[in-house]
């Protein structure tokens, strides 16, 4: 299991690599390797170039913005597990940090790689879902945002162009004292989940819900906002039975079947998922 | 093809200046173009973790790593982890005394995870110990032998200056 | 004074190079001009070939040659590993070919080898040559594969049944005819790869000056694939070397010799250049043999007390589409089923199918798991339709210590006796369950359910038969170094062998571990040599060492008396010396060193050897043990399980177990706690799957998965010591022990803790899903 032959570039500027991009032909970025490299090793992928994204300058950062956190595309998964702006403005994402594979692998692998990889069981993902993270794409044709519903485009792909590099990761902060949790069901610690329950929660003084998202990774070829759940949730106040109502919304959601698990276990753990994320969430939020 | 980079970085505090071929992993390069054959290849698709080095302190899968992507970099592999050629680092004594190895093929792997993990967590629980070492694979000891050599290393490398242990990275 | 070894947990000698990363294990072996080996395997599980076209392949620089069997022909008397173990049950003859011929029969066959300068042009070149199949039909269950109209495994076949047989003792009708109660179960089990973390690699050698052939194998048995060499090569013994580097775990398909070996060994004499093969983990999937399915059609007679008056039954066995063993794994699973129990009557019958699927061989356990898995689950369906205890039917059920040696009326593989030889079973369980706090857990469950958690408590007993025969070679030789040398070609696979014989040979030597050197696995160390398996070298290795030993020890002796002159009774080894003992009245530490004593007996032209002795300072022994010492043991372990994801955790285990006299306490611990890991991956983890056409699903470490260190509870062991009559150590082999009985004390601890839901498990290892499913039907009934 060895790499097949291929041209390595590695690029000094995020413009530098997107001119290789548009001009090589069969080329693969390479962030962090912890997909892209097993799968090399493996020759499921055999790119003729290979560029790698670990010289460019500037992608690796984590930045507090007025409205949340900027997350630099090349930002060891590592770094975003151990910082303290993401405990403080996402602590979501540093509830699930830990559940990233393993040390060695959060160490080098990426946040943008995640991303860009897309498997629709990794964390990373889901909970960029459940924040509508906003991910910024350099191109030929200069910069552009997408918004994280605009995102997925199947299994494994996204709606990045061959073109595109991932450059940064906006997620917008909730509210100061609002709830959140995050639930996986993984075979082993440190697998990616079978399915995974991302959830977030604010209330008023009154103790309803003025917000909601739930997430569901690992279901379907993309992690999935359970739509019909957070509006029920809306106005509701925080309650077993509530949440076991808007969890039981999940179940009807499209599941894949894999050698892991079929579609009715997948549904079946959308909802007790949901309904853990979700109350684990409600605890969280603060007055409460 | 054959692509080739010339390279510097220093593996086990020795600098090279080495001509890679692009495409070979850092864990080849260790192995057969250095010859340090303590890291070892057990599954090559980044789960096994028996091929883990540290990469300016931090450990990493070598066979996810391409040998070109190390240049600048300082490597430790567990071939670096002794003090001296006569005496084992206090972790490797604590994996003899509670027979943490028993084929040793998994072994490098566990010894640079958990050098890494001892510097950064001192005083552990089993299940940080448990958590930290679930990205490598062993499947003679059941485990239970390096759990209890890594509770018995930290409790060791608390009797030694840590700055003098085998790398300096820092806490996160 | 000579100090005590034996029994002790002394350091192990194999660990400093291994911790420094100094230790040389298959793929660190590097020699000049070596080229390296990387194979073309059959994608599809059954296809006939039409044609293999290389020329693309050959034209990439850095290919040496791309070899087809058609190539290695030539070098070949036969191009059949003929390996399988004698049965007159074989109803056909399946040996693999060292490469495919005109057809493939499993996903992983290997087809061609292709030789370059590096293992990545090697694979960039087998990717380049084309195999021009033509698909067939194939046999993918084992069971459909028996059914009339089946699809063939070998085009050439009639049907699917490699070898039946039957076996038993008793009057079977009888005992069901008078049976209370009968229940009958069908158990399905499947068991996976053996995943040691090393794969397998071989580098083989040849120096066309001396015609010597040498070839270093990650391999069990070095000495059977010498032999297989012999037969294929039709070379010489004395022109080929087997030799084993350090091994980074067997577990089973280590001990069998494989096409790639011999192909390896052809291509270095053929290439005239060093020729490295290393497995890469998804060839370990597809092209190492590994253990599968079995299903299990079983019935039990009880009396009114849930004594059992007879078992019978059947199996249908998964062998994989060739012989690379034999019919020994179910011959294990059908013989070792009763257990520890008393079982008067015994009927089982066995058979075994050819599939489309890499062959099955014993990974540790050789189907003794799936053997105790059965008898348990048949335990607990008594205790459970009699409102019994599970412990109580066990209770009434085992053989009593003062029945030792006990003879079941069944006979080996070898046509040997079964007979359990020593251990106190009732004990064994009593101790588990008073350490595992049984009596106290209903009180634990209630509180548990209290809180809405499910928890259960399981146990299982069991038996297992180590120290296979007929025996084992060791040479202990004393050198002019004064340093002791132990050779055996027994093959250190990560059990400690080395440190295990030199604490046996110290123990008679002089008691200094550093003094002594072991060799393991190398066809020039020892003429003779069986190898690794069946948890056998403490218990035949051991001995042979034990014996050749005390041989030298008495020799040593004579001689540092003759030299010394003062009567043996004075002398006493210390060390790497001979001296008279320090008495009162005597002058001490008058003394001869060893070394001293090896030149004496090495002899001098033209001189006498001293005291009128043979020659050497050294003892060859195999002493030969046909009978198995049979370790047993009892596990209880106690589970959560979510009842909404599946998930289960195990919260305790207890494992007692009895292997003997102990020689290492440390080393026993290791294997007990590492064999468990391996029987929790069979009961929760570890699954091999297959589609419908024989195409392997698992191929990878993440989807196969083996219980890493979050999984593994920490293991509470008890020792129990029944010294084994059939060797003088009183020993027993421990490497396979804790895989034996976890499947069986799991799934009852989880079926225990599902107990509202009524729900009953048939199969391990059982998956997340299938126990939400499980509780789902369990909920519907109600």
């Amino acid at each position: 299991m060895k790499p097949p032959p291929f041209s390595y570039h590695d690029p000094a500027t995020v413009s530098e690599a997107v001119e290789l991009l548009a001009t090589l032909d069969n080329a693969k970025l390479l962030a962090g390797g912890q997909s892209l490299m097993a799968m090399l090793n493996m020759r499921y992928a055999q790119p003729d170039h290979v560029i790698d994204l670990n010289r460019v300058e500037g992608l690796s950062y984590i930045r507090a913005t007025g409205d949340g956190l900027e997350i630099g595309a090349m930002t060891r998964q590592r770094d975003v597990e151990f910082s303290n702006d993401v405990r403080r403005l996402c602590p979501l994402l540093n509830e699930a940090m830990p559940l990233v594979g393993h040390r060695q692998t959060r160490n080098r692998g990426t946040f943008g790689g995640s991303l860009a990889h897309f498997d629709s069981s990794a964390e990373i993902p889901t909970v960029c879902a459940g924040l509508d993270a906003v991910l910024r794409v350099a191109g030929p044709r200069g910069e552009r945002e997408i918004a994280f519903k605009d995102f997925p485009a199947g299994y494994l792909s996204t709606s990045l162009e061959l073109d595109e590099v991932l450059v940064s990761v906006r997620l917008p902060a909730w509210g100061a004292g609002h709830g959140f949790g995050f639930e996986e069901f993984a075979r082993r610690h440190g697998d990616f989940a079978i399915v995974s329950a991302a959830a977030l929660l604010e209330a008023g003084t009154d103790g309803r819900i003025t917000r909601a998202s739930l997430t569901l990774g690992g279901i379907g070829s993309a992690p999935v906002r359970v739509a019909q759940a957070e509006a029920a949730l809306m106005g509701e106040p925080g309650s077993v039975e509530t949440f076991a109502a808007a969890a039981e919304m999940a179940r009807g959601i499209d599941a894949h079947e894999d050698i892991h698990a079929p579609a009715a276990y997948r549904q079946h753990l959308a909802v007790v998922l949901s309904r853990r994320a979700l109350e684990k969430a409600w605890s969280r939020v603060e007055g409460n | 093809m054959s692509e080739k980079r010339r390279v510097s970085l220093a593996v086990n505090g020795t600098a090279y200046e080495e001509t890679i071929e692009t495409r070979l992993t850092l864990a080849d390069f260790l192995r057969h173009q250095l010859g340090l054959t303590g890291t070892h290849l057990g599954c090559e698709h980044g789960v096994c973790g028996a091929c883990t080095v540290l990469v300016d302190g931090y450990s990493v899968r070598s066979c996810l790593m391409l040998a070109v992507q190390a240049g600048g970099s300082d490597i430790t592999t567990v071939e670096g982890i002794a003090p001296s050629k006569d005496e084992l680092h206090p972790l490797q004594e604590a994996f003899r005394d509670n027979h943490g190895l028993q084929c040793g093929f998994c072994t490098p792997g566990m010894l640079t995870t958990l050098v890494e993990f001892l510097r950064d967590n001192p005083s552990p629980t089993e299940r940080d110990v448990r958590e930290a070492i679930s990205g490598n694979l062993c499947r003679c000891t059941g485990y239970q032998g390096i759990v209890d050599a890594a509770l018995d290393a930290a409790q060791r490398l608390k009797g030694q200056d840590r700055t003098a242990g085998p790398d300096g990275g820092e806490s996160p | 004074m000579s100090r005590a070894v034996f029994g002790e947990s002394v350091k192990r000698i194999e660990d400093p190079e291994l911790l420094r990363g100094e230790a040389r294990f298959i793929d660190d072996i590097s020699i000049p001009s070596m080229l390296e080996a990387a194979l073309v395997r059959s994608p599809h599980a059954h296809a006939e070939i039409r044609g293999i076209d290389a020329a693309a392949a050959l034209e990439l620089p850095g290919v040496h040659a791309v070899l087809t069997l058609d190539d290695l022909r030539p070098y070949l008397l036969t191009e059949f590993l003929v390996v399988g173990l004698p049965s007159p049950s074989y109803k056909q003859e399946r040996n693999r070919p060292v490469l495919a011929g005109d057809e493939v029969v499993y996903v992983g066959e290997p087809i061609a080898m292709v030789i370059a300068e590096d293992r990545y042009i090697a694979e960039d070149a087998a990717q380049l040559v084309e195999v021009d199949y033509d698909l067939l039909p194939a046999a993918a269950d084992c069971r459909d594969a028996l059914a009339d109209g089946a699809p063939t495994v070998h085009k050439d076949a009639k049907d699917n049944l490699l070898a039946e047989f039957s076996m038993g003792y008793g009057d079977i009708d009888a005992a069901f005819g008078k049976a209370a109660h009968i229940y009958s179960e069908h158990i399905t089990q499947h068991r996976g790869g053996s995943h040691s973390i090393e794969c397998r690699g071989a580098v083989a050698v040849h120096d066309p000056g001396t015609d010597q052939l040498t070839l270093w194998v990650s391999s069990q048995m070095p000495h059977s694939t010498l032999r297989v060499l012999v037969d294929m090569l039709g070379r010489d013994e004395n022109q080929m070397r087997v030799v084993t580097p350090d091994i980074g775990g067997g577990f089973g398909p280590k001990l069998v010799v494989y096409q790639e070996d011999v192909a390896v060994s052809v291509a270095a004499i053929k290439l005239g250049r060093p020729v490295k093969w290393i497995e890469d983990r998804r060839e370990h999937f597809i092209a190492t043999t590994q253990e599968r399915d079995q299903y299990w059609e079983v019935e039990v007679a009880v009396d009114e007390d849930a004594r059992i008056l007879g078992l019978r039954g059947s199996i249908v066995h998964d062998h994989g589409a060739y012989t690379a063993r034999g019919i020994n794994l179910p011959q294990n699973s059908a013989e070792s089923l009763p257990g520890p129990y008393e079982v008067p009557a015994f009927r089982m019958n066995t058979k075994l199918a050819l599939t489309n699927k890499v062959p099955v061989t014993p990974v540790r356990g050789a189907g003794h798991p799936q053997a105790a898995f059965t008898i348990e689950r048949l335990m607990d369906r008594i205790a459970r339709e009699l409102g019994l205890d599970r412990t109580e039917v066990r209770r009434r059920n085992l053989i009593q210590a003062q029945d030792m040696p006990y003879t079941r009326p069944l006979k080996t593989r070898g046509g040997v006796a079964v007979v359990l030889d020593s251990g106190d079973y009732p004990r064994s369980q009593k101790d588990t369950l008073e350490r595992a706090g049984w009596d106290q857990f209903p009180a634990r469950q209630l509180a548990a359910r209290e809180e809405g958690r499910y928890i259960g408590i399981g146990l299982a007993n069991f038996v297992k038969g180590t120290g296979r025969g007929p025996f084992e070679q060791v040479t202990v030789r004393i050198g002019t170094s004064g340093r002791v040398h132990v050779y055996t070609g027994g093959t250190a696979i990560g059990q400690g062998t080395k440190t295990m014989l030199a604490q046996i040979v110290a123990e008679q030597l002089g008691g200094d571990m550093g003094n002594v050197t072991v060799t393991t696995g190398d066809t020039a160390a020892t003429a003779l040599g069986i190898g690794t398996s069946n948890s056998r070298l403490a218990v035949t290795a051991g001995t042979s060492a034990h014996v050749a030993a005390g041989k030298v020890r008495e020799k040593a002796l004579k001689i540092a008396a003759h030299v010394l002159d003062s009567p043996v009774e004075d002398l006493e080894f210390d060390g790497a010396e001979i001296h008279v003992k320090d008495r009162p009245g005597r002058i001490a530490n008058v003394g001869v060193k060893l070394g001293e004593l090896a030149h004496a007996m090495a002899g001098t032209p033209g001189y006498s050897l001293p005291g009128g002795m043979g020659p050497g300072l050294e003892a060859t022994e195999h002493v030969i043990l046909d009978s198995k010492a049979f370790a047993s043991g009892t596990a209880v372990a106690e589970v959560e399980v979510d009842i909404e994801t599946g998930g289960v955790v195990i919260l305790n285990y207890v494992l007692a177990h009895d292997c003997g006299r102990i020689i290492n306490p440390m080393l026993v611990d290791g294997q007990a706690i590492g064999g468990t890991a391996h029987g929790i991956g069979n009961a929760l983890y570890e699954w091999m799957g297959y589609d419908e056409n024989g195409q392997p699903l698992t191929t990878n470490l993440a989807d196969y998965l083996l219980v890493t260190a979050t999984e593994m509870p920490r293991i509470d062991l008890l020792h129990h010591c029944s010294p084994s009559p059939l060797n003088p150590l009183g020993v027993k082999g421990v490497g396979e022990c804790g895989v034996v009985p976890a499947p069986g004390a799991i799934i009852s601890a989880v079926e225990d803790a599902l107990t509202p839901f009524g729900v009953h498990i048939d199969r391990a290892p059982i998956s997340p899903p299938e126990i939400v499913a499980l509780i789902e039907q369990g909920r519907e009934r109600s």
